[in-house]
């Protein structure tokens, strides 16, 4: 009953998203109120429908009903209840309907929240977003139901894969779909606007708060997922380059693109027509990621052709929207009127450097990672692309854009001083000269280039710090009027600030982790110590421990430095029954912002082998993704942006001007 | 959800073995570090997008094992590049090589930056002229100025 019921709940939210995709833009176009207003409520139904259906679908799971096939092909009846729940988007029938169940709460949330529009933009930006949906329902009915019934209910579910029976697959896949669905709204407010044939200054403020939203998350998402792949996987790697890592890099660095430009948008009027591309832009990359994924195509291109069905449906919502939107682009851009001229040394130019930047990098990630699939649809050739292409084109670019980053915004609006800029920054250079001979001193043999991120890393944090210090006069004036100039600063200089520290904090981890990383891999028996970077592993010996649905294997090992007891480790290997697999679970241990990382192996004849390592500021690789996200929290409750808010009140005319 | 499609992957397609193992380590540690170097630039071929430094598949083993005893023989890095590729194709590459097939894979971002560069110049540039030189008058306005200004 429960599985029909969400089955249900579900064609009718599709049947509610069809007349969302027609009734709106009519009434819009005939300015009749009640088609327009129709909108809000159906956004609001469609919601309540999609909800009810997740949370049929989520009934299922939890009390184990493997009369469903997607419940038996991925439960089982002893894990802890937190994994039956997260296992329902653990497969591509579930997670499909996580993707419609987020894309109907934004249209939900504009339809809440979005009293502030003019009610044209506002039908359209529904109906829009609506087309996105019905598509999407329409596709999980017609290919992938999570809801398919068995004849014959099995007595037992096959198991979600053990390596998904983690606590990140409650945080990863959610976070990254607020992100990349999020920006279906930026989507749909640029596909409005060029339906409306009119935008301004106005739509740039009303679509950042929704982009920085999505922002939010799919930083977070991508950290997470990439401090979930690090301690799971066994091997202490963070970012594998791998084409389902790039499906969810594409997104955000056009998604940041687009933060940027559409600030130059609301404040200067300017890069209208670029600023709706890049909203265009970016949530088809969210589309090709999802296809990438979803089709399979990504394995093989055979694989793709064997079972075409989903593949070809995805390929096909792709082309509708990217080929549509891109055409309606062409056919309207013209019609928007360009304004706010500024010269190339200006704030607005270096967002336009930010921006040239952000998509090279972005076209970078995508020509990798398509290329090898297109190659060999064409040509029949196979050819690999992987981490040492992208270090090699994507490193620079992006090491290139940070050594930028800290001018942009000491550079006045229209036209800028850069020599100016650059003597506000030598504070910040002497501490990049600093922290380069520091490095050189301490780690300087192991490597040449290293001490030179380091240095970039240090300019970017002490250039955003330079940024508030001179926006607060904090050497200039007395302490009690920087306090109130720091106050009254508007809360989204504070964000820039602190999300510009933050991807500098997280090159600082990268550097630190991949270029003075140490390891051992060797066996060892009961009793024996192993040392690494000053600190000693004795190997205290395996034991054997059964959990809910597993069994494991731990090794406990007493770690010491300089003799002292710091603690003990206890990697483990999980055998899961169900599946006949194992898994992984390395042991880490905090030592600041450093880790020790120990994982195990088989046992052989020379003992147990393991692999030990020590990773220096690694944690900051993901401290500095969480920076990131206040930043742009901090950002998101600034008083311009907030939704529906009333528009600043006097007192903020005497907030230093930007 | 991406991610865990590539763990997914991963555990499907490798054993639960260890990557590079005790046993088949060189005893010389700089030889050793240079296998290293070397393994991450190739591909196990059987992975997806794994090097077989990373990969725990008994193929990846099995060229692990190779690369070391080519570097036991005297081969330079180039050298056991080369011979790996002899065998296995292009294929096994990380980092493909430059060549016909793959001048738009290298040179579409350089170009791109490039091409955003010249054009930013140009938009720059016709700015600047347009700012400089305002439109000429038309006759209507010059009629306008010389009755304004009684000449």
């Amino acid at each position: 009953m429960i599985p029909e019921l969400g089955h249900y709940a579900l064609v009718l939210a599709l049947g509610l998203g069809l007349i969302q995709s027609v009734v709106p833009v009519i009434g819009a176009a005939r300015r009749e109120a009640s088609l327009m207003g129709l909108a809000s409520s159906t956004a609001l139904a469609q919601f309540g429908f999609v909800a009810l259906s997740f949370a049929a679908l989520v009934a299922c799971y939890v009390t184990s009903d493997f009369s469903v096939a997607t419940v038996f092909e991925n439960s089982n009846s002893q894990m802890p209840l937190i994994y039956k729940v997260t296992s329902v988007w653990g497969n591509h029938e579930g997670s499909m309907l996580l993707w419609v169940l987020i894309l109907s709460l934004f249209g939900a949330l504009v339809a809440a929240f979005g009293n502030n529009l003019p009610a044209t933009l506002k039908a359209n930006v529904l109906a829009v977003q609506s087309w996105i949906a019905s598509t999407f329902y329409l596709f999980i009915l017609l290919t992938s139901n999570p809801f398919l019934r068995l004849a014959n209910a099995p007595f037992e579910g096959r198991d979600l894969n053990p390596i998904l029976q983690d606590p990140g697959l409650a945080v990863h896949p959610p976070l990254l779909y607020l992100g990349y669905v999020g920006f279906s709204i930026a989507f749909s407010f640029a596909i409005a606007a060029l339906i409306e044939g009119k935008i301004d200054a106005a739509w740039a403020r009303w679509v950042r708060p929704w982009t920085l939203m999505a922002w939010m998350c799919l930083t977070l998402g991508i950290a997470g997922g990439s401090y979930w792949a690090y301690y799971t996987l066994g091997w202490g790697g963070f970012w594998f380059w791998d084409p389902v890592e790039n499906a969810s890099l594409m997104p955000w660095l056009a998604g940041t693109a687009l933060l940027h430009s559409a600030v130059v948008m609301e404040k200067r009027n300017a890069l209208k027509v670029w600023t709706i591309l890049l909203a265009i832009l970016t949530f088809s990359l969210s589309l090709i990621g999802t296809f990438l994924v979803r089709s399979g195509v990504l394995t093989s291109v055979h694989s793709f052709a064997n079972d075409p069905r989903r593949g070809v449906f995805i390929l096909a919502i792709l082309v509708l929207f990217i080929g549509g939107g891109l055409t309606l682009f062409a056919w309207r851009a013209g019609a928007l009127k360009q304004g706010g001229i500024f010269a190339p040394i200006s704030r607005e130019g270096a967002l336009v450097l930010n921006n040239l930047f952000l998509t090279t990098a972005c076209l970078t990630v995508l020509t990798g990672t398509l290329y090898p699939l297109a190659l060999e649809a064409l040509t029949g050739a196979k050819i690999s692309v992987g981490g040492p292409f992208f270090n090699l084109t994507f490193g620079p670019l992006f090491l290139a854009l940070m050594f930028a980053m800290p001018f942009g915004p000491l550079l006045a609006w229209k036209r800028g001083d850069l020599y100016g800029a650059a003597q506000r920054l030598m504070a910040a250079f002497g501490i990049c000269l600093l922290a380069i001979g520091l490095s050189f001193a301490i780690e300087g043999r192991t490597s040449v280039l290293a001490p030179f991120g380091v240095g970039l890393a240090f300019f970017v944090m002490a250039g955003a710090v330079t940024d508030l210090a001179e926006r607060t006069g904090l050497a200039r004036l007395p302490p009690a009027a920087v306090f109130n100039r720091a106050i009254g600063l508007p809360r989204s200089a504070w964000g820039t600030a602190i999300a510009h520290f933050g991807i500098a904090v997280t090159l600082l981890g990268i550097v630190g982790a991949a270029a003075w990383g140490t390891e051992k891999i060797v066996a060892v028996k009961p009793g024996q110590t192993v040392s690494l970077s000053g600190y000693e592993f004795t190997f205290d010996g395996l034991k054997h421990e059964p959990g809910p649905n597993y069994t494991a294997v731990i090794a406990a090992f007493t770690v010491r430095e300089g003799g002292d007891v710091v603690g003990t480790m206890r990697p483990a290997k999980r055998s899961f029954s169900a599946r006949e697999m194992t898994t992984n679970e390395a042991a880490l241990m905090m030592r600041g912002p450093s880790q020790l990382y120990l994982s195990i192996g088989d046992e052989e004849a020379g003992g147990l082998a393991i692999r030990l390592y020590y990773k220096p500021l690694v944690l900051l690789i993901w401290l500095g993704g969480v920076t990131m996200m206040l930043g742009g929290a901090l950002s998101l409750s600034d008083r311009r942006l907030r939704v529906g808010a009333p528009k600043p009140a006097a007192k903020t005319a005497l907030a230093p001007a930007e | 959800m991406r991610r865990f499609a590539l763990i997914v992957l991963l555990a499907v397609l490798t054993l639960p073995a260890f990557a590079v193992t005790p046993d088949e380590m060189l005893k010389d540690p700089k030889l050793e570090a240079r296998a290293r170097v070397i393994s991450q630039e190739l591909r196990c071929m059987v992975c997806q997008n794994q090097s077989i430094d990373d990969s725990e598949a008994p193929l990846a083993h099995d060229l692990r094992v190779l690369v070391r005893q080519r570097l036991s023989t005297g081969d330079s890095n180039r050298q056991v590049l080369d011979y790996i590729v002899a065998r296995y194709g292009d294929f096994v590459l990380l980092k493909p090589p430059v060549q016909l097939d793959t001048l738009l894979l290298w040179g579409l971002p350089p170009a791109a930056l490039l091409a955003g560069g010249i054009a930013l110049v140009f938009a720059a540039r016709r700015r600047r002229s347009a700012e400089a030189a305002p439109a000429p008058l038309s006759t209507a306005e010059r009629d306008k100025l010389a009755a304004l200004t009684g000449e």
